[in-house]
């Protein structure tokens, strides 16, 4: 590395890489963290092109490797990717619906050393689960996977999104994935940033239903404990504090997306004045270090009050930029899910409107119409 | 699943796959890589870890740290076992 792409002391080094290979994905979840302007085949980075972002990440202080999309699997490369990550020495976890993955495909995934395996289950029950991801069969076709995937010895985490249509089965979700044997379950409150923004109002729980979900979910925690890890990610439109947000912004990770953008979080494409760089034209280490969206909101020096003075934002950094950029219009303001911000009052208003009318349908996720 | 639990000097840690110690060549120290986690070792932890070879039974990791510190077997146990269990219960470690 040259001297200039040195990192200043403030800086510090990244951890994680959120690798979005594709955004092609035959599901269609109206909770797809995705933008709603999808990126289409033709603009995905070569096999070449992630190669060398794979090997920039790993000197520049990357640990770990989401590989993950739209759908992963979509990409033919996915094979040939995992085993140049093992080869400079990354952990490489797979985010994936499952479908279109084949048997030999997991096999050749382990062989090339593949870590971990997050598979994403929609809901316990098959019906709804299929209605979720607007895709039938998906649900049967998921169970056959895991079995795979444990026939090759994977670790394997179930992750399921919760939202109205399924909360209520937030334990049944731990229960299934205890069943699929998994070692890892995420139960992710939907977050409200891409399609499901537009969907809020389709996907918004009850605070009561919210409530009731999480206990749920402690008491198997507790009953489950050293049998598996149980990973909650609290709902925040019903929260006192906002989520430290991406570890803080540009301090622990780097999202590329599938064209070679390089993002602080995937959702931060939403704040429209950022500037964004490729690795089509940059390094990973001089984007890191000097691209203007990573340095925006990096530390704490752009904040204003109430997190200026406040003893916790070195803990939750503001919170996140995105949603307070979605919900007051400034991405410098406060994260509404803060109590200390003045706008607190319309997140838990907006739930409250949300979720006592009709849900309405899905705007399911879907690519643009494809060019010839 | 108390936490009391005794662990028997017997048991043979062992990383499962998806967890694997490894140097971390940019920040040079040592971290614990596991699904979608991440710990960074101490030099206590990293000695007691890079002994976890799938072989070696507890009383044998203790008898050999408490033989390179100079140490008192007594708080060597203490130290290993509370690692090793915290870990045990994340399922980074398998006991």
């Amino acid at each position: 590395m040259s001297s200039e792409a040195s990192p200043a002391p403030s800086i510090g080094l990244p951890v994680g890489l959120l690798a979005e290979l594709t955004h092609r994905c035959p599901l269609a979840c109206p909770y797809c963290s995705n933008p709603l302007a999808l990126e289409g085949r033709e603009g995905e980075l070569s096999t070449e092109d992630w190669k060398r972002v794979f090997s920039e990440a790993a000197t520049l202080g990357i640990l770990q490797v989401h590989l993950s999309g739209g759908e992963p699997a979509a990409r033919r490369d996915l094979v040939e990717l995992v085993q140049h990550c093992a080869s400079v020495g990354l952990y490489t976890n797979l985010i994936t619906s499952g479908i279109g993955v084949t048997e030999k495909r997991i096999f050749e995934l382990a062989d090339a050393g593949l870590d971990h395996i997050q598979l994403s289950i929609q809901d316990s029950d098959a019906e709804s689960a299929d209605k979720i991801a607007g895709y039938k069969g998906a649900f049967a076709k998921k169970q056959e996977v895991a079995g795979w995937i444990k026939a090759a010895e994977f670790p394997l985490t179930v992750n399921a999104v919760m939202h109205r249509a399924n909360i209520a089965r937030s334990g049944a979700m731990v229960e299934l994935a205890i069943a699929l044997g998994a070692s890892r379950v995420e139960i992710a409150h939907t977050q409200y940033y891409g399609w499901a923004l537009p969907n809020r109002a389709a996907l918004m729980p009850s605070r009561a239903e919210t409530q009731a979900a999480i206990a749920d979910v402690e008491a198997l925690r507790k009953r489950h404990l050293g049998q598996i890890v149980i990973d909650l990610v609290i709902p925040d439109y019903h929260a006192t504090y906002p989520k430290a947000c991406m570890g803080g912004w540009a301090k622990q990770f780097i999202n590329v997306t599938p064209s070679g953008k390089v993002l602080p979080c995937h959702a931060s494409e939403t704040i429209p004045h950022l500037e964004f760089w490729n690795v089509k034209e940059h390094s990973l280490s001089d984007i890191w270090n000097a691209s203007p969206a990573f340095n925006a909101y990096r530390g704490t020096a752009w904040m204003a009050e109430p997190c200026r003075s406040c003893d916790r934002r070195e803990i939750d950094f503001g919170g996140c930029r995105c949603q307070a950029f979605a919900l007051t219009g400034d991405a410098a303001a406060t994260d509404p899910a803060c109590y200390k911000s003045p706008q607190h009052a319309l997140m838990a208003d907006l739930a409250e409107t949300d979720s006592s009318g009709q849900p309405g349908e899905y705007v399911y996720r879907k690519m643009p119409a494809n060019p010839a | 699943m108390s936490e009391t639990a005794a662990t028997p000097l017997s048991a043979i840690p062992t990383f499962p796959r998806g967890v694997r110690l490894k140097h971390d060549e940019a920040r040079q120290e040592w971290v614990l890589l596991a699904p979608e986690r991440l710990i960074k070792c101490d030099p206590i932890a990293t000695a007691i870890l890079q002994l976890c070879d799938g072989k070696r039974a507890l009383s044998e990791i203790v008898a050999m740290l408490a033989e390179q510190f100079k140490a008192d077997k007594d708080v060597i146990e203490r130290d290993v076992v509370a690692l090793l269990q915290g870990l045990a219960e994340k399922k980074m470690v398998r006991l």
